[in-house]
């Protein structure tokens, strides 16, 4: 299966499939998520991250209908998110909850039958044995919810989200609880739907699975902390840097490293390691090369350094945890 | 506004697969009608042909409308706190149902099988009046306007039934809860009919009458009342938007 991660939200064109201004959710005191703005372009997978309690589940609650917003303004499936929407909104998109709420007493069929029916499916049989397929429970079609497993149970409750061939899919953490191997298809899965131009909003804690397949992530800590593609986000936060190890330390880092094209300045790391900043590694890497093979030096090795989705996510909610620790 | 037939349908079958595998559900729907079906038993029976123009003074078999007051009450109890408890509100709020259509899918849900146990158990209990009670108690017992007011007055009774229990079930949490409170304001009603049946009320065409305009005022209230309360903000989080 081929990523096009690199595929544009198209926006501009037909206007966004979701879109929230300055949106927010109170229970009482209590603020669930504040002042969020976002847009996600059609056929866009857009990773919703962050701590426990940051608001996911409510955000997502608020833009599948069940909740009111506070303040703010949203547009789901292309539809202005006002009580006369609503009924029109549900009938575009469809969420999978991050409990299965399966109906125990009934079997895997007869819980998306009563769906089929709820979505008035024109061809319940049909769309029924497409979604078993999907998430290749078709054998257990007879079995009733109450006896399947955890992670079975996952994927009934996703295979009812199918059920509607939606617009925009919310799914809230749909691998949580997954062996490897199922989240691996409900990852081809997502790839899939992505491809037939579904967009999908992804609330997961699984940080390498929204780097894997998300055009875009949001990071939500009540407030919206960040947004962007997962390489921007890196880019964003992380000073560019290459890592330089020698056999044995350099005689005088500062004279070798200080004056480089696109060298900002280094840092030791370890005896005979060195963390150089730099604008453009594509410059510095050579210039940085030629420096210690002129200067003598038994080179082991040099390389970018790579910093993943989740060093993002953790430096952002440690700045927020230090903040609350200081201003409580 | 236009109510989807299908969605209803949906909900409809729905709750009756699920009440049909529940031991709890089935429990109330038999154990019930024989608890209203001993007194006139042991009243039409049991007594002597002698005191048959005793027995015209009461009016056993009003007694019988207890069955439509409790075992729709014991039944719709589930509809709302049942789901709350396994979990399945929220997805089936994210449809495109309305909160009507889940209203009538729910308590048409509850009130065909509570009709079919009434009426049935009627049924019954009148064949066997028939056929083997004394003749003067056949005739004191079974008048037309009599059978007729049975008829008439248990789906009145037995909607009143389901909106109460089917408010009470949209607070709760627990369906064991939601089911003894819905019993518990079902005890009026019963009171009512068994003052009657007993012969502590007359139950004359005028009685009858006002009882039958009461219920209706107080059936289509009770869509009034409760189509609010279905308010998805409030059936997820327990407090309204
Ligand atoms: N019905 C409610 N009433 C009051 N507070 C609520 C309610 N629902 C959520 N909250 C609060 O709103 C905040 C956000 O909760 P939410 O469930 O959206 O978080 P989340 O990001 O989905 O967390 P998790 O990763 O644990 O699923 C939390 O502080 C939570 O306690
Ligand atoms: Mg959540």
């Amino acid at each position: 299966m081929t990523l096009n991660r690199k595929t544009a939200p198209d926006v501009a064109k037909s206007g966004p499939a979701l879109a929230t201004d300055h949106l927010t959710k109170r229970f009482g005191a209590r603020i669930a998520f504040s002042d969020v703005s976002f847009e996600v372009g059609h056929g866009e997978v857009f990773g919703f991250l962050g701590p426990n309690g940051a608001g996911k589940t409510t955000t997502m609650r608020t833009l599948g209908t069940l909740l009111t917003p506070t303040s703010g303004s949203a547009t789901v499936a292309g539809l202005p998110l006002t009580p006369g929407n609503e009924v029109e909104i549900r009938r575009r998109i469809a969420v999978m909850p991050e409990a299965p709420g399966l109906y125990l007493r009934l079997t895997v069929a007869e819980n998306l039958e009563c769906f089929a029916g709820l979505y008035e499916a024109p061809d319940p049989g049909e769309r029924i044995s497409r979604a078993l397929q999907a998430v290749k429970l078709t054998d257990r079609a007879g079995d009733p919810c109450g006896s399947l497993s955890k992670g079975l149970r996952q994927r009934v409750a996703l295979a009812r989200a199918l059920l509607s061939d939606p617009q925009v899919l919310f799914l809230d953490e749909p691998t949580s609880g997954l062996d490897p191997v199922a989240a691996r298809d409900v990852h081809e899965l997502i790839d899939d739907l992505r491809q037939r131009g579904v967009t999908i909003f992804l609330s997961t804690h699984r940080l390498e699975e929204a780097e894997r397949l998300c055009d875009r992530v949001a990071i939500l800590n009540t407030t919206l902390r960040t947004i962007g593609r997962p390489d921007e986000l890196r880019e964003r936060l992380f000073a560019k840097t290459l890592t330089v190890r020698t056999l044995a330390p350099l005689a005088d880092p500062d004279r070798l490293f200080g004056g480089l094209p696109a060298v900002n300045g280094w840092r030791p790391d370890g005896p005979g390691g060195y963390v150089v900043t730099v604008d453009d590694p594509a410059v510095a890497a050579p210039a940085v090369t030629r420096a210690l093979v002129q200067a003598g030096a038994d080179v082991l090795s040099i390389g970018s350094s790579q910093h993943s989705l989740e060093d993002v996510y953790l430096e952002l909610v440690n700045q927020d945890a230090e903040l609350e620790a200081n201003h409580p | 506004m236009t109510v989807s037939r299908t969605r209803i349908r949906a909900i409809f079958r729905k709750e009756l697969r699920e009440f049909r595998r529940n031991r709890q559900i089935i429990a109330s729907m038999a154990v019930f009608p024989l608890f209203f079906t001993v007194y006139p038993i042991v009243e039409i029976f049991a007594l002597p042909s002698s005191s048959a123009s005793a027995l015209a003074q009461r009016q056993p078999l009003v007694y019988m409308l207890g069955i439509p007051a409790l075992v729709p009450a014991a039944i719709a109890a589930y509809s709302i706190a049942g789901e709350r408890q396994q979990g399945t509100l929220e997805p089936v709020l994210t449809t495109p149902i309305r909160a009507e259509e889940l209203l009538l899918g729910k308590a048409l849900a509850v009130l065909v099988p509570a009709l079919a146990v009434s009426y049935g158990v009627f049924g019954i209990f009148v064949a066997a009046i028939e056929l083997l009670a004394q003749p003067a108690v056949t005739a004191a017992v079974l008048h037309g306007p009599e059978v007729l007011a049975q008829l008439v007055f248990t789906p009145l009774i037995a909607a009143l039934s389901i909106w109460v229990a089917i408010a009470i079930s949209t607070r709760s949490n627990d369906t064991r809860v939601a089911q003894q409170l819905s019993i518990l304001a079902s005890l009026p009603t019963i009171v009512v009919t068994t003052t009657i049946a007993v012969g502590g009320l007359r139950a004359t065409i005028h009685v009858a009458a006002a009882f039958f305009v009461l219920l209706l005022i107080m059936d289509s209230l009770g869509w009034r009342v409760v189509s609010p309360l279905m308010n998805r903000e409030r059936l997820i989080t327990g407090t309204k938007s």
